[in-house]
């Protein structure tokens, strides 16, 4: 095998690799987000149900605990996803949680939709499926 | 704002201390506790506390894309720290998250 087919072939290989590495980054981001966003709402859910203020109310209080290891969760995610990946590049899939929390907030809450809260979710969606794309550099 | 705008402000160097952290994973999962990644997670703590305190009094529909300025710091850091390259793909999809989130923030 000459040099330069063996270079190519490298060439080859990292352009793969790099595409995978850049799917199972968003993925695990992905992952850190709807742990994110099940963290605020259980954390919201603890604070309407905080019946005593102060440091023993806060860990007697269910929810608001889980919220905080969820939070503990998905930033373990985000370091793994991390590793790997580039900051600039998976730092705004981050942003998904916005989705996720406008969409249990409607199911779960009852909060009100409108057409802005839909517009952007659905740019959001489409901005990290950029991000996400594999192939062009 | 301005408390607002310090969150993202800190959260963003927060991402950049777990890169750092980050990268001392390679050498195996139990080298996760390193100074880097607690500095990071203390950071977004903080960023969080910030964040709590100015969302207190303020509209959602300016505050959201406020926030969403860290993504645009965090582009910054990454490439004068870790000399990721920015190309189009990034721009474009930074650019979409960033309507996105100011859209949320209008209907908030």
């Amino acid at each position: 095998m000459s040099e330069a087919q063996g270079s190519t072939m490298t060439a080859g290989f990292e352009a793969r690799d790099s595409a995978r590495t850049r799917r199972q980054g968003v993925a695990l981001v992905f992952g850190c987000t709807i742990l994110g966003a099940a963290a605020q709402i259980l954390m919201k859910t603890g604070a309407n149900h905080l019946v005593h203020p102060g440091v023993a109310g806060m860990i007697a209080n269910l929810p608001l605990l889980g919220g905080y290891a969820l939070y503990g969760l998905s930033t373990l995610l985000l370091v793994l996803a991390l590793r790997d990946g580039e900051l600039s590049l998976l730092y705004p899939v981050i942003a998904l949680t916005y989705v996720w929390v406008t969409v249990l907030s409607f199911v779960i809450f009852h909060d009100r939709v409108n057409p802005f809260k839909i517009a952007g979710i659905v740019t959001i969606v489409i901005g990290v499926a950029v991000l996400g794309r594999g192939g062009e550099r | 704002m301005l408390l607002v705008l310090v969150a993202s402000f800190i959260g963003s160097f927060g991402a950049v201390f777990l890169k750092m952290g980050a990268a001392h994973l390679k050498k195996g999962f139990w080298h996760i506790l390193n100074v880097q990644l607690a500095l990071g997670a203390g950071l977004f703590l903080l960023s969080s506390v910030f964040f709590v305190l100015g969302i207190r009094h303020g509209e959602l529909s300016v505050l959201y894309p406020m926030v969403s300025l860290g993504y645009v710091w965090t582009l910054v850091w990454s490439r004068l720290f870790f000399n990721e390259p920015l190309t189009r793909q990034k721009f474009v999809g930074l650019g979409l998250v960033l309507v996105g989130v100011c859209f949320v923030g209008l209907g908030s």
